[in-house]
């Protein structure tokens, strides 16, 4: 009964969206906004199928994902080091930890024409801006994961005689891997505004600069199209990450 | 904790006089670097002649009309989802279609339907403002004590009435921590917008100054934004605390 009433309410919100994307159909279809700023579903999905098969869509897709990834990826083990660094030792967090709270509200944005002085139009510009503002939400996630570990797993390594290294590696960063893998979801979050902020100021190939031109040139339908193409890769990336959370994570769910 | 408040000052301080000595030591003319002596002075120039002053402005009111827009829609729906579970459950499927969408990947949308201005970024700012509060609302809803809704359906309570008294009252510390959130956000995105298209306030003022070659007014503008956001995120939170009281300490479930 539960299972069947699920399955309803599912079938149910998935033709209430395709009611949706008819409604806008409909809006697009007797001109009721201009069509200059909103082509139909129609015009859109024909531009994100002729982007691909004969347009290089494929590519830019390509370029933005893996500027995406290899900037978080630098982003979560450095934030995960330092943190690990910083969280693990009172006397680091003490001395950083007021800074780092002071750093944290700046938008990471705001560091690109920072880099950009230093490291011109660059892709390893671009980056250096990800992986730099992908790395505060990991970094604060892990020092807050260290800062937070049942203090009675401490006792017991040091009653075990455990070295330094070992008390991180074998208690602190597992308890605190929860914490952790939550700041590499929102680093992830950062590091694909920041590729596609980037593309758009620096110019480089990909799907933000894609969409930026496609809106100065009107052409309303690529541009659909590509904001389609970065929604998707933003559901796909979280999903992707909550799969690997849940992977990572069996051992928490099965202790309850 | 409180006697070494200090400690915390220590290592920005050394770091300031380890950059002034390096810039003065190699005599840099750099063109992306300044000493920080040079970026204070900026700084000042840059607050006598306004020009900081108006940039401020010019952020903190699309930051804002963006936020008060974006927040009311989110506070809005995330109410109707809170209470009507029907609502939620039939309009999921469409809500994790849009909410995924980068908020910078509506600019150039925004920038097509509104051209370079204050609409334009207030509009990108709303649309980022309305999910995180959507949802933060919408699980301070469900967060209620279910024994204060039997007390609503044991008294009678119209759905008005419910919302009002009870349902409000008791979701109204999470639905401020909601606030608080996204306010910085918006800040954040009304920055981020400024930098990649969009020329007023404070982010154009950083990309300018980089364009023209000014590396001290440039850090003196990133300096002062910094300051800012951590401002707008102290007196959040400070006026969290005197509103809430203790109540201001609840966790936010995500």
């Amino acid at each position: 009964m539960r299972w069947g009433s699920r399955l309803l309410f599912l079938a149910g919100s998935v033709a209430v969206a395709i009611f949706l994307v008819w409604l806008w159909q409909l809006v697009a279809d007797n001109r009721l906004v201009n069509p200059v700023f909103l082509p139909g579903p129609d015009r859109a999905w024909k531009a994100l199928m002729t982007g691909f098969s004969q347009g290089d869509l494929g590519t830019k897709l390509l370029a933005t994902v893996e500027r995406m990834f290899w900037g978080w990826l630098i982003a979560s083990l450095a934030g995960a080091a330092l943190g690990a660094a910083i969280g693990s030792s009172p006397v680091l967090r003490a001395y950083l930890a007021p800074m780092l709270e002071f750093l944290r509200p700046l938008p990471a944005s705001a560091t690109i024409p920072v880099a950009i002085a230093i490291f011109g139009l660059s892709d390893g510009m671009v980056l250096a801006v990800i992986a730099f503002g992908a790395m505060w939400p990991v970094l604060l996630a892990t020092i807050h994961g260290f800062a937070t570990v049942e203090p009675r797993l401490y006792e017991v390594t040091q009653a075990l005689g455990f070295s330094r290294a070992k008390v991180i590696w074998k208690v602190a960063l597992p308890s605190a891997s929860p914490d952790i893998l939550a700041g590499m979801r929102l680093g992830l979050t950062v590091a694909l505004i920041l590729s596609i902020v980037c593309e758009m100021i620096a110019g480089r190939n990909g799907l933000g600069n894609w969409i930026l031109l496609s809106a100065r040139s009107f052409r309303a339908p690529d541009l659909y199209a590509g904001v389609i193409l970065l929604g998707a890769l933003g559901y796909a990336t979280s999903a992707a990450i909550s799969m690997f959370e849940q992977r990572l994570l069996v051992w928490r769910s099965r202790a309850r | 904790m409180k006697s070494g408040w200090w400690k915390g000052l220590v290592v920005p301080v050394i770091v300031i006089l380890l950059a002034e000595v390096a810039m003065r030591v190699e005599g840099s003319t750099s063109l992306s670097l300044a000493a920080p002596s040079d970026i204070a002075v900026a700084l000042l120039r840059s607050i006598a002649d306004t020009s900081l002053l108006a940039a401020t402005r010019d952020t903190l009111i699309a930051a804002g009309a963006g936020l008060a827009l974006g927040g009311l829609m989110g506070l809005m729906l995330g109410i109707l989802f809170g209470i009507a579970s029907t609502v939620d459950r039939l309009m999921e499927v469409s809500v994790e279609l849009i909410r995924p969408i980068p908020s910078v990947a509506v600019l150039p949308i925004a920038m097509l339907v509104f051209g370079f201005g204050f609409r334009m970024e207030i509009a990108i700012v709303a649309f980022s403002c309305i999910w995180p509060m959507m949802i933060l609302v919408r699980s301070a809803m469900a967060g209620i004590e279910p024994r204060l809704l039997e007390v609503a359906r044991a008294l009678r309570l119209s759905t008005w009435q419910r919302l009002y008294t009870i349902v409000l009252p008791a979701a109204l510390p999470r639905i401020i921590v909601a606030f608080r959130l996204a306010a910085a956000m918006a800040l954040v995105v009304a920055v981020t917008v400024e930098i990649a298209v969009n020329p007023l306030g404070l982010g154009y003022g950083i990309l300018v100054a980089q364009q023209g070659l000014q590396p001290a007014t440039m850090l003196a503008y990133l300096v002062w934004t910094g300051l800012l956001g951590w401002a707008v995120n102290a007196l959040l939170s400070v006026a969290q605390h005197r509103l809430l009281g203790r109540a201001a300490t609840v966790g936010v479930t995500r």
